[in-house]
């Protein structure tokens, strides 16, 4: 045993060490400025983050988010870069935990000084780093579906807010006559929201919600919520599940008799890529309800497809949210050469009216909501694995995030 | 009272996979007091099985038939392999083999994500297994849980058959009762250690075979499934088969049961909560070994 003296140089040490380390670590000194992140463009190259799940529940999804977008930027860096300089990515994982997010978020900010950051997928993630961006006053662009109800001045959405995609789901269930529907959802904000919006237009439009069963993120048993959906004899299911869920859900949806005849199931987060992983034996002609489709006629769309398949594999396919990742990428570069500069402020103001010939079709960015002009189209599942459509809305929908142009939608945000 | 009937066969059905999760951890649990954190990567292995098996027998019926004794022995082997390289060094020291296995755990999620990518992969189940047999018109028996029922039973019934009636279930159960005793009498210990390992595992590989017809197949499908594993061998009881069975069909239709008139979210904690009151009352679990030692 030390001494009197060796106990005191004993603990003494481990103090002075954890003081020192903790000096290092500080986030923020008395001297930087708080708030107002600049982006380092002294080089010849422009940092920008890329903020996706690349393990963990979320990473089937999420991984081929990221893919996509090294794909625009290695385009882009093809075709001479942004204002002559190449983009050079980060890419950090959240793994599919959303207090990583923001860690990750803050520090592709004020350590790597990007000049914008590309991603997330689940609304619990944007909502972790949305206070982020906000205060370092720094650029998201989120290319994922989401429920809508959110307009932050540093998140520009280049996914389908709920009038997008969630309301020509239902009105494209009510023109076929599919009045009564169960809800099923992961437990989290997004799935909660896009039910309470549901439930009001059903209210509207003379259709009933027979009810509404939250399953826990990455629960895979569902033997009694498909009991319940089976019992309520309801003539379609609308599925906001998310993640591995889906999978048991359907295996489940399938052992109990129901089919996508007898009663379909729209979900608005399955897509090519998670049909992959489910399989077709027990997601043959449900429906889906994106913007975007790998089978969605267009010269944009076959030229993104053999590019992304020539790149990562031709068994792979694209689907919504890569496309919207895609799309940000280049809606990045035209606000920032129509800005002339990277400067967060002077993009943020010239990103109304920006276009992009995108794989979806032509979109347009509605400066008042930071939202872009998206076509809704409703498509099915068939045998080879691919989605098709089966219905659009003909014009691309102007953005509406908190639903102000709805009388029945009054009152819910 | 149909749905009464429907929810009991959902319980019935729950509990059947808990069993078939818990079967194995419980004789490996039992038998050395090693808590093998990565029993849930043993049935990852058992559920990859069947997919590579289907990439080489494609009629799904045959594939899954086929992949039940390879899952067996393809868990077995990596059971016994960790047993021999890690595990037999760190006995009378439960908390190292439970951090040991937790990296041996975390290390079999990564080569998963290697060889066979992060995203879940998909397995065809054979078309008569994707109906039901309709009772009534409400009540709806699911062949999928009805093959995993049937699974379920016939594991315990062999494995009871192992163990009351071979020698090699004899010396098992001797190493369980009294070690010392056991080594002290010529059985050698290490083997059966071995051995023993090599069917928990084993079992753990057949209950991942049963999981493709349920779930997701990916490299965290075993973390989910681990926690209820050790709840089911832990309130059963160390030591005894049918500690296991009870509890796990007890858990499942207590889930069930919650589930119907509540949530999912409700479900799990009242399972949880009866556990822990369970635990509370009768901390040695449901059926222990009564035994002569002093230990």
């Amino acid at each position: 045993m030390l001494d009197f003296r060796g106990r005191w140089k004993a603990a003494l040490l481990p103090l002075a060490a954890v003081v020192a380390l903790s000096a290092c670590g500080s986030k923020t000194g008395e001297n930087e400025t708080v708030g107002g992140a600049v982006a380092d463009t002294s080089g010849d190259t422009v940092k920008v983050g890329l903020l996706n799940s690349l393990s963990g529940t979320m990473a089937i999804s999420e991984v081929t988010v990221r893919d996509s977008i090294k794909l625009a930027v290695e385009e882009i860096n093809a075709s001479g870069g942004v204002l002559g300089k190449k983009i050079e990515p980060i890419s950090e994982d959240g793994a599919s935990d959303w207090p990583t997010f923001a860690e990750k978020a803050e520090k592709l900010i004020r350590e790597d000084k990007v000049a914008a950051v590309f991603g997330c997928w689940t609304s619990a993630s944007r909502k972790a780093v949305k206070p982020v961006f906000e205060e370092n006053k720094a650029l998201l662009f989120y290319p994922v579906q989401y429920e809508g109800l959110e307009q932050s001045p540093y998140i520009f959405y280049t996914g389908a807010t709920t009038n997008q995609q969630i309301v020509p789901g239902l009105e494209y269930l009510k023109s076929q006559g599919k009045t009564s529907v169960y809800l099923v959802g992961s437990d989290y904000v997004f799935p909660r929201t896009a039910n309470k919006i549901i439930k009001a237009y059903a209210q509207a439009n003379g259709m009933t919600v027979l009810g509404e069963d939250y399953a826990p993120l990455g629960s895979t048993e569902f033997g009694t919520i498909v009991n319940k959906v089976k019992a309520s004899k309801a003539s379609a299911v609308f599925n906001t599940l998310n993640g591995d869920s889906n999978v048991a859900f359907f295996k489940e949806y399938k052992s109990a008799g129901l089919t996508a005849a007898s009663m379909p199931v729209v979900s608005v987060s399955i897509a090519e890529e998670e049909v992959k992983s489910i399989g077709t034996q027990y997601l043959d002609g449900q429906l889906t309800a994106w913007n975007y489709y790998q089978t969605t006629p267009g010269a944009a769309n076959d030229k993104f497809v053999k590019a992304y398949k020539a790149k990562y594999g031709q068994d792979k396919p694209t689907s919504d949210p890569m496309e919207a990742a895609y799309v940000s990428v280049y809606l990045w570069k035209a606000m920032v050469e129509k800005a002339g500069g990277f400067e967060v402020e002077k993009v943020k103001a010239a990103a109304d009216g920006v276009t992009f010939e995108a794989p979806e079709g032509l979109v347009t960015i509605d400066g008042a909501t930071q939202h872009i002009y998206k076509t809704a189209r409703i498509g099915k599942v068939g045998s080879d694995g691919l989605i098709t459509e089966v219905w659009n809305s003909g014009q691309p929908v102007k953005p509406d995030p908190y639903l102000k142009g709805y009388p029945w939608a009054t009152g819910l945000s | 009272m149909t749905v009464i009937v429907s929810q009991l066969f959902t319980g019935v059905s729950i509990g059947a996979v808990l069993l078939l999760i818990a079967l194995g951890l419980s004789l490996t649990f039992g038998q050395m007091g090693v808590i093998n954190m990565a029993h849930g990567e043993f049935i990852m292995a058992g559920a990859y099985t069947v997919y590579v098996l289907q990439k080489v027998i494609t009629n799904a019926g045959w594939s899954l038939l086929v992949a039940l004794p390879l899952a067996f022995a393809v868990a077995g082997a990596m059971g016994m392999l960790l047993e021999f390289l890690l595990i037999r060094r760190l006995y009378a020291r439960p908390l190292d083999t439970l951090l040991v296995t937790w990296g041996v755990s975390l290390i079999l999620q990564q080569l998963a994500r290697d060889i066979f990518g992060a995203p879940n992969v998909q397995t065809r189940a054979p078309d008569r297994l994707t109906g039901n047999i309709q009772i009534t018109d409400d009540l709806v028996l699911s062949n999928n849980r009805l093959f995993i029922l049937t699974l379920a039973l016939l594991a315990v019934a062999a494995l009871t058959v192992v163990l009351r009636f071979s020698s090699l279930g004899r010396r098992i159960r001797a190493v369980v009762q009294n070690r010392d005793l056991a080594a002290v009498s010529g059985i050698p210990t290490g083997r059966v250690d071995r051995l023993t390992f090599f069917i928990g595992s084993g079992l753990a590989g057949v209950a991942g075979v049963a999981l493709t017809l349920l779930g997701p197949i990916g490299p965290t499908m075993g973390t989910n499934v681990i926690i209820d594993a050790f709840l089911v061998v832990v309130a059963g009881g160390i030591g005894h088969l049918k500690g296991s069975v009870i509890v796990a069909f007890s858990l499942g239709t207590l889930h069930s049961l919650i589930e119907y008139s509540t949530t999912v979210s409700v479900a799990k904690v009242g399972v949880f909560v009866a556990i822990v009151a369970f635990l509370q009352w009768r901390p040695q679990g449901m059926f222990t070994l009564r035994t002569r030692s002093l230990a």
